[in-house]
C-alpha cells in the first residue's frame, strides 16, 4: 500500500541529497523549495507550502503535497491545477498527499487553507515542470524554444496536432529543476481543465468498496487492538493490574503506564481482554461545574493568534443615543464533529522504523507526536494518511496514532487501532461552548451606529463585522475550558456570525427596516453585496405569500476569502417541532477550480450547519459525555433535508479560495432569524431546538445537563 | 481470507462464496464480514444500528450487519457491496453515484449503494418521499442527501430506457 521509503524523510533531506529517482524511477523532477519544518507555531504566520512532483517515462505525473484528503475533495481539485499547468488530462495525475516521509512539509489541512496554499506551490511546481519540458524538447529536436508549445501531453510545435509525449523526454532522464515560486501560472480566466465539471477519476473505488478507508487496511500478520480510557476527562491513573479472570484465548495486555491498551485477533477480543483490567483513577476536583460560569471565570492570558481586538471611536456614547439599541446575550453549545469514519490507525514497525497509517488532519504534527511520545527520531516515523472518513476538524493531532504504534511495539506485529463511536464521543474533543455579549444601536435611517461584540471561549474566526459602524468595540476572551475543545470546521465563525446576524436582524426588527434593506445600507464590501443579492433574488426575498407558522430569514458571512449569504424558509408548528423548508446559499470563493466538488461541499456544508444550528449538543456532568452514541446525539439525516439550493460566483479574476468552511456559516442565524419572522420569538442560543439557557447565577449547577433519554 | 475449509459452524453464502464460520453469540455479521472475511466495503461507523453503513442485503432485503449475530442469518444470502458489480461492471446504482458525485469522503457510500440498490429492487420507481423514508437510517455526515438523492432517481431512470417500467 505504499511506496519504498528513503533514508531520511524528504522534508528533513536537503533537496541535493533526496534519493528521487531510486523511489521514483528515473525522469523529471520539478520541485518549489520546501519551508524548513519550523517548530509548529501560530498560524498566523503559515509557512508558505512546499510541492514537488515527478514526470515519468510512463506518462505519469506525480504530484507530491503536505497536505491531506479528508473528504473535501481536494486531491480532485489540486490534481486539477497540475493537469492545467502541465497540459495533461486529469487521469494522468497521480497525488501522493499527506506522506511525511515523500512529501513536503505542511501544518495541517484545516482552516481552508489548501487551495489559497498548497494550489498555488502545485501549480507553480507544474508549471515548472512544463517549462523544462519544453527545454527539453527544443534541446533534443534542435528546435527554437519559443515555437513549441505543450499540449495533451505532448510537446509540439505551435499549431501541430502531434509532438513528443512528455514520456518519451522523460526517459533516461535523472533531472531535478527547481523552480521559481514566482513563476507565471496559467490565469483563471484561460483554464481549459480546471474550473470544469469532473467526476472523481476513482469514483467506481468508492461505490464498489475497494476504496480502503484507514480502518480498513489490513497489512499481513495484523492485529487488533483497544486503549484503556479515563473514566473521565482529566482523570489520571494511578494503578492498573490484569483482573483474575482469564485474557480470551489469543490476546494479549500491554501495560506500559499510564498508558493500558490489549491486542487479539478482532477488536470485540481485544476489548475483551481490555475489561478485565483493574484500574484505580485519580479524580479530577471540582466534579461539576456550571460550564458557562466556569468560562467567564477562567479566562486564559497567554498570546494567541486566535484573539482579535478592534476600537474606533465611542461606542458606550454611540449606544446612549442610538435611535434603537439591542443588548443581548447569545450562547452556544459544545458540537461534536461526528466523522462517519472513527478515530482509526495502523502501526508497523521495520526494526527501529515506524510507519503509521492514521485519519488525521495535521500528519506532521502527528509525526512529532509520535517520536516525542515513544522517544524516537523524527526521522524514523513515517506517518501517511490513507482515505479517511472525514474530519471537519476533529482529526487534528496524533493520539490513535502513538497509542497504535506503542501496541505495535508491544506485540511485534502491526497493530490496528480504531475508536468506537462511544469512545470518538467521548474521547475527542469538541467545538467550543462559547457567550457572545452584545450591545449594539441603530438609528432611525437605517445606519449602524454602534457596535460592541465579546465572546468568551469561542476564537476569533469572522470576529470582526463587515458592516460599516464607526463606533465599535470588538473582542474576545479566550478560556480554559472544563472539557476538551479544538478545531471544528469553520470554527468560531460559526458562532460569531450566528450572534452577529441574529443581532443585525433584531434591530432591523427594531427600526422596522426589511433586513435586506438594513443589510445592505450597511455593507461596504461589493462581493459580499454580491451573494447577498443573488441569494435574496435567488429566494424570491420579499415576495412571499403568507402562511401561518411559515417565516423566512437571510443571513450573511464572510471568513477566509470566501462569501456567503443564506436565506432560510421555516415552518414552525410547536416550540421544539420545526422544518426547515429551504435554503438557499449564494457562496463565491475566487476563482472556481472543481465546480461540482465546491458544489458538493457548499451542500453539505448546508446540511451539516443544520445539524449545529437545530439540535446538535454535546452534555455533559462532572466532565463526563452524556449522549455519546449516535441515537443520543442527533446528527441531520435525510428526514431533514429542505430544498438546497446553491447559486456559486465564479469570480476568475481572483485567486481560488477554500470553500469546506465559509459557506456553512450564515445558515444557523438565517434559521434564528426565519424562526422569528414566524413567530416573533427571538432565540438567542444554539442549538435553536435546545433547551433555554439561563444566565449562570439563577440556576442549579447541573441544570441543562439533564442526562439524555435511551 | 476465508472460512471456507471449516467445516464446522455457521454456514453463510457471502457474494456468491459459500462460508462457514465459528459460532460465537457476540459475533455480529459485521465482524465476520471486516476481520475474518477481508470484506472492508462494509463499514463500522456506530454499531447500533443508527448510521446505516454497515448496510449489507440479506437474502435481497438491506440489514444492518452491525445488529445482526451472525448465528442469525445461517443459511442465508448475504450481498455486499463487494458483490454488487459483475465482472467489473458497476451496476445502474453505483454508475449513478459516480456520475451524480453523490460522495465526499465516501465512507458512507457503500452503505447508501447497497440500501438504494434494495430499495431499487423492490420499487424501481420510488418517489421522493419514499426515497427518502428508505434511506433515513444511513447517515451522511458530509451532508451529501441532495446528490445522493439524485442518484437514486438517475438510478430509476437508467434501469428504465424510455422511462417506461
Ligand atoms: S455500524 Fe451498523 S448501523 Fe452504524
Ligand atoms: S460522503 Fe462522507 S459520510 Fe457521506
Amino acid at each position: 500500500m505504499t511506496r519504498g521509503r528513503p533514508r531520511r524523510p524528504w522534508d528533513r533531506t536537503p533537496p541535493e541529497q533526496r534519493e528521487y529517482f531510486d523511489l521514483l524511477g528515473e525522469g523529471l523532477v520539478a520541485q518549489l523549495a520546501a519551508p524548513s519544518a519550523p517548530d509548529a507555531g501560530s498560524r498566523g504566520d503559515a509557512p508558505a507550502s512546499g510541492a514537488w512532483l515527478h514526470v515519468g517515462p510512463d506518462g505519469i505525473v506525480r504530484a507530491f503535497t503536505g497536505k491531506a484528503e479528508v473528504g473535501q475533495g481536494t486531491r480532485t481539485a489540486l490534481g486539477l491545477l497540475v493537469a492545467e499547468e502541465l497540459r495533461l488530462p486529469l487521469e494522468r495525475i497521480e497525488l501522493e498527499m499527506a506522506d511525511t516521509d515523500l512529501c513536503p512539509w505542511d501544518m495541517g489541512t484545516f482552516g481552508s487553507r489548501s487551495m489559497p496554499d498548497a494550489g498555488p506551490a502545485l501549480r507553480a511546481a507544474a508549471a515548472g515542470a512544463r517549462e523544462a519540458l519544453l527545454d527539453l524538447a527544443a534541446a533534443a529536436r534542435s528546435l527554437p524554444r519559443d515555437r513549441l508549445e505543450a499540449r495533451e501531453g505532448e510537446v509540439r510545435l505551435r499549431g501541430a496536432t502531434s509532438g513528443t509525449p512528455y514520456a518519451e523526454l522523460v526517459r533516461g532522464l535523472r533531472e531535478v529543476r527547481t523552480i521559481d515560486r514566482k513563476i507565471g501560472l496559467t490565469p483563471p480566466s484561460a483554464w481549459e481543465r480546471a474550473g470544469h465539471p469532473v467526476a472523481d477519476p476513482r469514483g467506481a473505488d468508492v461505490v464498489t468498496g475497494r476504496r480502503a478507508y484507514v480502518s480498513d487496511l489490513r497489512p499481513p500478520g495484523l492485529q487488533y487492538g483497544a486503549v484503556l480510557h479515563p473514566p473521565r476527562y482529566g482523570a489520571r491513573l494511578r494503578h492498573a493490574e490484569p483482573g483474575p479472570e482469564p485474557l480470551p484465548a489469543g490476546t494479549r495486555l500491554v501495560v506500559e503506564p499510564p498508558f493500558v491498551g490489549a491486542v487479539g485477533p478482532s477488536p470485540r477480543l481485544a476489548r475483551a481482554a481490555l475489561a478485565q483490567v483493574r484500574a484505580d483513577w485519580i479524580l479530577p476536583e471540582p466534579n461539576d461545574v456550571d460550564v458557562e460560569a466556569y468560562l467567564r471565570s477562567h479566562p486564559r492570558t497567554e498570546e494567541s493568534w486566535d484573539r482579535v481586538e478592534d476600537r474606533a471611536g465611542d461606542p458606550d456614547h454611540a449606544l446612549a443615543s442610538a435611535t434603537v439599541t439591542v443588548r443581548a446575550t447569545y450562547r452556544t453549545a459544545y458540537v461534536a464533529h461526528v466523522p462517519l469514519e472513527t478515530r482509526a490507525a495502523v502501526a508497523e514497525w521495520e526494526g527501529r522504523r515506524l510507519t503509521v497509517w492514521v485519519g488525521t488532519q495535521t500528519p506532521f504534527r502527528a509525526r512529532d507526536h509520535v517520536a516525542e511520545a515513544l522517544a524516537m527520531s523524527v526521522d524514523d516515523v513515517r506517518v501517511i494518511v490513507p482515505f479517511t472518513g472525514a474530519g471537519f476538524g476533529g482529526k487534528h493531532g496524533g493520539d490513535v496514532a502513538t497509542a497504535a504504534a506503542r501496541l505495535a511495539r508491544a506485540v511485534g506485529c502491526p497493530v490496528a487501532l480504531q475508536y468506537s463511536r462511544e469512545e470518538e464521543f467521548r474521547f475527542g474533543y469538541f467545538r467550543p461552548m462559547a457567550i457572545i455579549d452584545i450591545a449594539a444601536g441603530a438609528e432611525k435611517d437605517g445606519r449602524l451606529s454602534a457596535w460592541t461584540f465579546h465572546n468568551t471561549n469561542a476564537g476569533a474566526a469572522a470576529l470582526r463585522t463587515p458592516y460599516r459602524v464607526a463606533h465599535r468595540r470588538i473582542d474576545n476572551e479566550l478560556s480554559e475550558s472544563p472539557l476538551p475543545q479544538g478545531a471544528y470546521r469553520s470554527l468560531a465563525a460559526n458562532t460569531n456570525n450566528f450572534a452577529r446576524e441574529s443581532v443585525m436582524d433584531e434591530l432591523a426588527a427594531r427600526l422596522g427596516i426589511d433586513p435586506l434593506e438594513f443589510r445592505r445600507k450597511n455593507l461596504e464590501d461589493e462581493r459580499l453585496r454580491a451573494v447577498l443579492d443573488r441569494a435574496a433574488d435567488r429566494s424570491g426575498w420579499g415576495g412571499w405569500v403568507p402562511r401561518a407558522g411559515w417565516g423566512h430569514g437571510l443571513a450573511l458571512g464572510f471568513e477566509k476569502s470566501g462569501r456567503v449569504a443564506t436565506v432560510a424558509e421555516v415552518e414552525v408548528r410547536g416550540e421544539r417541532d420545526l422544518r426547515v423548508r429551504r435554503l438557499v446559499t449564494a457562496f463565491e470563493a475566487g476563482a472556481i477550480v472543481h465546480p461540482r466538488n465546491l458544489l458538493s461541499q457548499v451542500e453539505g456544508a448546508a446540511v451539516q450547519a443544520i445539524g449545529g444550528a437545530l439540535f446538535e449538543e454535546i452534555r455533559t456532568r462532572a466532565g463526563r459525555v452524556l449522549n455519546p452514541r449516535l441515537s443520543q446525539y442527533r446528527v441531520p439525516r435525510f428526514s431533514d433535508l429542505p430544498e438546497i439550493e446553491v447559486v456559486l460566483l465564479d469570480r476568475p479574476d481572483l485567486p481560488p479560495a477554500g470553500g469546506g468552511e465559509t459557506p456553512m456559516i450564515a445558515t444557523a442565524p438565517a434559521i434564528a432569524n426565519a424562526i422569528f419572522d414566524a413567530t416573533g420569538r427571538r432565540v438567542r442560543h444554539l442549538p435553536l431546538l435546545g433547551k433555554e439557557p439561563t444566565a449562570p447565577t439563577d440556576r442549579p449547577s447541573t441544570e441543562n445537563l439533564t442526562p439524555a433519554a435511551g | 481470507m476465508t472460512g471456507g475449509t471449516v467445516d464446522h459452524g455457521i454456514r453463510l453464502t457471502v457474494n456468491g462464496r459459500e462460508v462457514a464460520v465459528a459460532p460465537h453469540p457476540d459475533r455480529s455479521l459485521l465482524e465476520v464480514l471486516r476481520y475474518e472475511l477481508g470484506l472492508t466495503g462494509t463499514k463500522y461507523g456506530c454499531g447500533e444500528g443508527e448510521c446505516g453503513a454497515c448496510t449489507v442485503l440479506v437474502d435481497g432485503g438491506p440489514a444492518r450487519a452491525c445488529q445482526l449475530p451472525v448465528a442469525e442469518v445461517e443459511g442465508a444470502m448475504i450481498l455486499t457491496v463487494e458483490g454488487l458489480a459483475r465482472d467489473g461492471a458497476l451496476t445502474d446504482v453505483q454508475r449513478a453515484f459516480v456520475e451524480t458525485g453523490a460522495f465526499q469522503c465516501g465512507f458512507c457510500t457503500p452503505g447508501m449503494v447497497v440500501r438504494a440498490t434494495g430499495l431499487l429492487a423492490r420499487n424501481p420507481h420510488p418517489s421522493d418521499g419514499e426515497i427518502r423514508e428508505a434511506l433515513d437510517g444511513n447517515l451522511c455526515r458530509c451532508g451529501g442527501y441532495t446528490r445522493i438523492r439524485e442518484a437514486v432517481r438517475r438510478a430509476a431512470e437508467a434501469a428504465a430506457p424510455g422511462g417506461s417500467p
